[in-house]
């Protein structure tokens, strides 16, 4: 059915409309950054452009130790939970038993608690496994908190693949191992690229584990946007300026990647 | 200070699905293995002699920050580590890791409410033993006192602050009108009439608003002490219900309505402090500190047009006067002891402020803290506040008594660990009648009857 060109207004419209509103609140921050903290919070357009904020933030906080730290978590968190993701998922998706439904809404019903309700107890494993502010620590964490989505997303991936190419591969003598390697993994690739994406993205975000796990040596970027507010005194700007460069690189990155994250997120949408 | 409400409550944190729980912990043990593996050693060891420092934000805290490296040349073999947080956070992330005595800090940045509190349950470390050169008896008494528990002193003051009205000059003067030097707040509310000028946004009063322990509730309780009223009686029977309380809020609302910006309910400390610099308010009765910010020139607009009188006075004239502090106090359960009271010492010394003064002028310098500073004639000549501000804080009684006897101490809170969510709860009700969600009757009576249940719960009144 061919749109009519009222349709297509429409649309243009709502598409247009919708980007801008999603956006709006970062371009009003990235705006923001470059105000003196006297105009920060006076809706004003029109004021004089100054670097200030950004000084500031660079001679208060060593920024690129707080970056490494973000990636090294998200990276690490992503891995470890792809390396336990994808035998389960496969398990699932070409192994299924009667359990396998119940297993799969189980896992996800625990992204339903609150995680304060379990942070005592985090905290107390933490302190006694020495895990507190600890790189290892956090990448556990993050793991742990994806798992239940990225075993899902994988599991969708996996259900698109026709059993049949996998039994084709056993008759060559393919083991368990190299069934996933050799025959899975290419066909799903771009499903499993998204998955990763998307798990990058939620740890970088993430900031009540971060926040309250780590203090110095581990202390991710959101930690570096939280120390920016403060109780007496104004903030705004350096706040702003500290979270544009927080945002900065997943926010790059993510432009990047962007063709094979809706490619991976619609994957099997539409039959 | 400035709290607000997101603090969760000891029976939150303990709740959850025990089935749920188990299996997480199961999950990490497994999932640790295998983040070893992927990432040995990514942990660095700690050297034995590095502190980590717990703190907020604030304008002194970030030059305390930046001129510690002094610190560390005079003492090579102490290393500081940061940890920035914004309060609320830090008051969660500390009080967690206190009460687990996991040690992940040994300073902490805590408020005069805290300290007695946590003191009492043995998580701090004493100072006694302070060296001759500390001179101890140079600490402001009224702040000192609110650090005192049973007699020893459990946090040294970094820097502390009472409250005041700050009023705009030329709107009085154009106005025709002059603040009195200890203006009551039948005055005020007449002067705030007079220079309300909706049309250019000039709001003739601006308060707290906020819902919070420390933010509104922080100015409503010294307000219902100026009238007379209080928390608690003797029997710690909450007494909010009263003619004290109903004329406190009654008189908080119709000022706000009247003559206060639009939307008072989201105005904090920090959103006043930018209301009043970028030119909008007529009057704002708040924390001392706002003093040192609304006469830089670069964080205000109108530098040069504050005028300063004391927190205006009610019905009942002697009330107990706010008190804040901030403070670096021990953790009982750090590591470090001798090397944090070696930093603890520095940060609130007279060598520190003279350092201060040096590098940074001595406007800069913590105010709140010591007599020698407000002693200092360039301090005196730098901050045109200074005397006004020390008076202030040398007559806050905040432990003195209401006009009824009271069993409990503060004076813009209530220290026992309770109030952070009952001031919070209450703050919100009080938040409702500025929005005209409730007339302050039903506000009042059911703040009286939320108290009421949770002081029971909470099993007072205690012997």
């Amino acid at each position: 059915m061919r749109e009519t060109p009222m349709q297509r207004l429409l649309s243009f419209i709502l598409g247009w409309g919708t980007a801008l509103l999603l956006f709006f609140p970062i371009a009003w921050m990235v705006l923001t950054s470059f105000k003196s903290e006297r105009d920060a919070t006076s809706p004003n357009l029109f004021f004089t452009p100054s670097l200030d904020s950004y000084h500031e933030v660079f001679a208060r906080a060593d920024y690129l130790s707080f970056a490494l730290n973000s990636i090294v978590i998200s990276v690490g968190g992503t891995v470890l939970a792809l390396l336990f993701a994808i035998p389960a998922a496969y398990s699932m998706a070409f192994h299924p038993t009667r359990r396998t439904r119940g297993t799969l809404l189980w896992m996800l019903s625990t992204k339903m608690l609150p995680p304060v309700g379990v942070l005592v107890p985090i905290y107390l494993l933490f302190r006694t496994a020495g895990l507190l502010d600890t790189r290892s620590g956090l990448i556990a964490i993050y793991a742990l908190m994806n798992l239940p989505i990225v075993v899902w997303m994988l599991f969708t991936f996996y259900k698109e693949v026709p059993n049949e190419i996998l039994e084709a591969g056993r008759m060559d003598g393919a083991k368990t191992a190299g069934e996933v390697w050799f025959l899975l993994l290419p066909l799903t690739l771009p499903g499993v690229a998204s998955t990763g994406l998307l798990s990058l993205i939620l740890c970088w975000n993430e900031a009540f584990w971060s926040l309250n796990l780590t203090s110095a040596g581990a202390a991710p970027l959101t930690a570096f946007i939280a120390s920016f507010s403060s109780p007496e005194g104004l903030f705004f700007a350096k706040l702003s300026a500290a979270s544009t460069m927080a945002v900065a690189p997943i926010l790059v990155f993510g432009w990047f990647s962007q063709r094979q994250l809706v490619q991976g997120l619609t994957f099997g949408a539409v039959k | 200070m400035r709290v607000t409400n997101e603090l969760p409550v000891e029976g939150q944190i303990t709740e959850g699905k025990p089935k749920m729980i188990r299996v997480s912990q199961g999950g990490v043990a497994a999932a640790i293995s295998g983040a070893a593996l992927l990432l040995a050693g990514a942990s660095a060891a700690r050297a034995d002699s590095t502190i980590t420092i717990a703190t907020v934000n604030n304008g002194d805290m970030v030059v305390m920050q930046k001129l510690s490296s002094e610190f560390e040349k005079q003492h090579p073999d102490i290393h500081l580590r940061w940890v920035v947080l914004e309060e609320n956070v830090l008051r969660q992330r500390v009080t967690t890791d206190i009460a687990t005595k996991a040690g992940q800090f040994d300073i902490l940045t805590i408020g005069n409410y805290e300290v007695p509190i946590w003191a009492k349950q043995g998580w701090l470390a004493a100072m006694d033993n302070l060296p001759a050169s500390y001179d101890v008896d140079d600490l402001l008494k009224p702040v000192r006192a609110g650090l005192t528990y049973e007699g020893k002193l459990y946090g040294l003051p970094f820097y502390g602050e009472s409250a005041m009205t700050y009023y705009r000059t030329d709107l009085f003067k154009k106005a025709g009108i002059k603040m009195p030097e200890a203006p009551t707040y039948e005055q005020i509310r007449g002067f705030a009439d007079k220079i309300t000028d909706k049309a250019n946004k000039i709001y003739g009063m601006c308060l707290r608003g906020k819902p919070g322990w420390g933010e509104n509730m922080a100015y409503v309780t010294s307000l219902v002490n100026a009238e007379g009223g209080q928390w608690f009686d003797m029997q710690w029977k909450p007494a909010i219900d009263s003619a004290a309380w109903h004329k406190a809020i009654t008189f908080y609302d119709d000022i706000l309505k009247a003559d206060g910006p639009p939307g008072a309910t989201s105005n904090g400390f920090n959103e006043n402090l930018a209301l009043f610099a970028s030119g909008h308010c007529g009057m704002w009765i708040d924390a001392t500190v706002a003093g040192g910010m609304l006469y830089d020139k670069k964080q205000s607009s109108v530098a040069d047009k504050v005028g300063f009188a004391p927190m205006p006075t009610g019905a009942f004239v002697g009330a107990p006067t706010w008190l804040w502090s901030w403070n670096l106090a021990i953790p009982a359960s750090s590591k470090q002891q001798e090397a944090a009271r070696t930093f603890v010492t520095w940060a609130t010394s007279k060598e520190y402020i003279q350092l201060v003064a040096k590098t940074n002028g001595w406007v800069s310098v913590p105010p709140g803290t010591r007599v020698s500073t407000y002693e200092n004639a360039d301090y005196q000549k730098a901050a045109p506040f200074a005397g006004f501000v020390r008076k202030a804080i040398e007559v806050a009684n905040p432990n003195g008594q209401t006009q009824q006897p009271r069993p409990y101490q503060g004076a813009q809170f209530v220290a026992i660990p309770e109030f952070q969510g009952i001031g919070t709860q209450v703050g919100q009700t009080i938040a409702g009648t500025l929005t005209g969600q409730t007339t302050v009757d039903q506000a009042l009576k059911s703040a009286q009857a939320a108290t009421e249940r949770t002081m029971h719960q909470a099993g007072y009144p205690k012997n």
